[in-house]
């Protein structure tokens, strides 16, 4: 499955990260070795055989819906950019 | 003092005979005269380790001290420390002080363990050489022109140096087992699910697992044993009780089934790599053991299938460094969207980006049964090639790597660096534990052999990677640069 520029950029676009039009080449170059490299797994036959999400077979554990936890939002806030009276301040997203 | 192991350091802090103070200045002594060539420190808690010192001494003169009360360790900079800078190798955490610690550091602060910094990585544990690191490669004590491994390469390097006498790593893909091997000593990842993932940067949450590196099996012994067990803050901690894993190291070895997986010994194998492995196989032999060939029939596809698992799971992962809550953040952003886009265009490095991008292209639209659902079919067949290996033999052995370490700055394309981890990389698809242990040098350059087990066969690596450090002393050779270190 050859990687296409148009690949890249939706990916960034996707995973939010900026790509310049210099590092969209060169991201296009590493990624269509990587996924030569993968491309190896489509000459396996996997038919009839399970996904494996979790080594070990296990599913999610549920727990009571209880509240554990305290608040501590001045604590996380401390490591945060820029925040204000308790929130979290971002560009303006509503005129 | 400082090529003394764990278990002896332990005893010496029991008997009267050193203090942790001065167990604890005399390494950070040597990593302010060592570190500046190495680099395997990204932060140094030189304070706070002197006044956690003080404290295991009186706790000890109260007679309230465990076993490794009063020593000294270092953490691989993914682990959450409350307080302390909190990096993961990357200028995207570069400004982050964790508001909480990990449950293997409150684990190893309640055994009185003395933590004396964070050690450096491959940025967001995202490589085998240490080089993606935002703060620089580490160099290999036995080599300074050769990487130390990774991605736990400054633990391993701190490690063999003698800067500190153990350090906790993460394995991923290899990340504790191939820079032990690179630099000498023993490092093992244990049983996904043994060890609580909580407060550790995730990587890839279905593969991480953290683990000790050491001087000696017997010293990860010691150190697995305070950070086993279950814990209800991580949901893929597994709840099973934890052995004394000390308590069977001495058990003999007459009878060990070893099996050799063929697809470990071919092309690409180093030669003085294999003869090491081999040589430690006939140590084996005279401890009572037999050896058969066996067939993991689908090595070849871990790698192709790790590289669309890891990334898929990484892009999801570090989907929350978005600038708004902590992280680096851009300067001015014009709207929302550029404050997402630049902060992570500028806090992460070129390696991470690329994992990102792979699994977000994966997992996208039109490409997800190809790769992601594809992937973990495969997987299943790769760990059923181990499940299958077990039925007829006790232990996998082979190499922990196919070459020794190479030099820094020799591997340019990412495709190569992938290939290195061909023999450590389908055990944490499997889930199951792998131990590396000293076992030659090719070129002055140490050589690790691989132990493998089947889930929750930790004792059982540890007794028989404890038994070969009994008959053998490549454990116990250490580097002149850490000789040189006055």
């Amino acid at each position: 499955m050859a990687l296409e520029e148009s690949h890249v950029r939706r990916a960034a676009h996707l995973a939010r990260l900026a790509v310049s039009d210099d590092q969209a080449s060169g991201f296009v170059d590493d990624l269509s070795r990587i996924l030569d490299m993968v491309d190896q797994l489509q000459s396996l036959d996997t038919e009839g055989v399970a996904p494996l999400a979790h080594p070990l077979d296990a599913t999610q554990r549920l727990r009571a819906d209880e509240v554990t936890e305290i608040n501590q939002r001045d604590a996380f806030q401390r490591c945060a950019p820029a925040v204000e009276n308790g929130l979290y301040l971002v560009p303006r997203v509503v005129e | 003092m400082h090529d003394k192991t764990v278990t002896q350091l332990a005893a010496a802090l029991k008997s009267g005979e050193l203090s942790s103070r001065e167990l604890t200045s005399h390494f950070l002594q040597r990593i302010e005269k060592a570190d500046g060539t190495l680099n395997s420190f990204i932060t140094v808690t030189a304070e706070q380790a002197l006044n956690q010192a003080e404290a295991a001494d009186n706790a000890r003169a109260a007679g309230k001290a465990g076993k490794l009360t009063g020593i000294p360790f270092a953490l691989k900079d993914i682990f959450c420390t409350q307080g302390i800078k909190t990096s993961c190798g990357s200028k995207m955490l570069d400004n982050f002080i964790a508001p909480y610690s990990a449950t293997v550091v409150e684990k190893l602060n309640a055994a009185g363990t003395i933590s004396l910094g964070k050690t450096n990585m491959d940025e967001f544990a995202m490589g085998s050489s240490n080089e993606s690191s935002y703060f620089g490669a580490v160099k290999n004590p036995w080599d300074l022109t050769a990487v130390p491994g990774g991605s736990s390469g400054g633990s391993a390097a701190a490690v063999a140096a003698g800067l500190v006498p153990a350090a906790m790593g993460t394995d991923t893909g290899g990340s504790i087992r191939q820079p032990a091997a690179f630099c000498g000593i023993t490092g093992l990842k244990p049983t996904y699910g043994r060890v609580s993932r909580y407060g550790i940067i995730a990587y890839a949450s279905s593969l991480d697992q953290a683990g000790p590196m050491a001087k000696s099996a017997e010293d990860c012994a010691h150190l697995l044993n305070v950070i086993a067990g279950h814990d209800v803050r991580d949901s893929t901690s597994v709840s099973r009780g934890v052995p004394d894993y000390t308590e069977t190291l001495n058990a003999p070895l007459s009878g060990l089934k070893i099996g050799l997986p063929k697809e470990y010994f071919g092309d690409g194998l180093d030669a003085d790599v294999e003869k090491a492995v081999l040589e430690a196989v006939k140590v084996y032999e005279s401890l009572g053991a037999t050896v058969r060939e066996v067939s993991l029939p689908h090595t070849h596809y871990a790698i192709p299938a790790y590289y669309v698992i890891a990334p898929a799971e990484a892009s999801s992962n570090l989907s929350r460094y978005d600038g708004v809550r902590f992280g680096h953040r851009c300067d001015a952003p014009a709207d929302l969207i550029d404050l997402y886009t630049r902060s992570r265009a500028e806090g992460f490095g070129d390696e991470v980006k690329r994992r990102i991008l792979i699994g977000t292209h994966t997992l996208s639209e039109g490409f997800f049964d190809a790769y992601y659902t594809k992937a973990q079919k495969v997987r299943r067949l790769i760990r059923q090639d181990f499940l299958d290996a077990f039925e007829d033999v006790d232990v996998l052995m082979g190499p922990a790597s196919p070459t020794p370490a190479f030099d820094l700055g020799a591997k340019k394309d990412p495709v190569s660096m992938y290939l290195q981890d061909i023999y450590t990389i389908a055990v944490n698809l499997a889930g199951i534990p792998g131990i590396s242990v000293p076992a030659g040098f090719s070129n002055g350059r140490p050589v690790g052999l691989q132990i493998l087990g089947t889930h929750f066969a930790e004792a059982q690596l540890l007794n028989v990677a404890h038994q070969f450090q009994q008959a053998t002393d490549w454990h116990l050779q250490r580097p002149a640069f850490a000789e040189e270190i006055a």
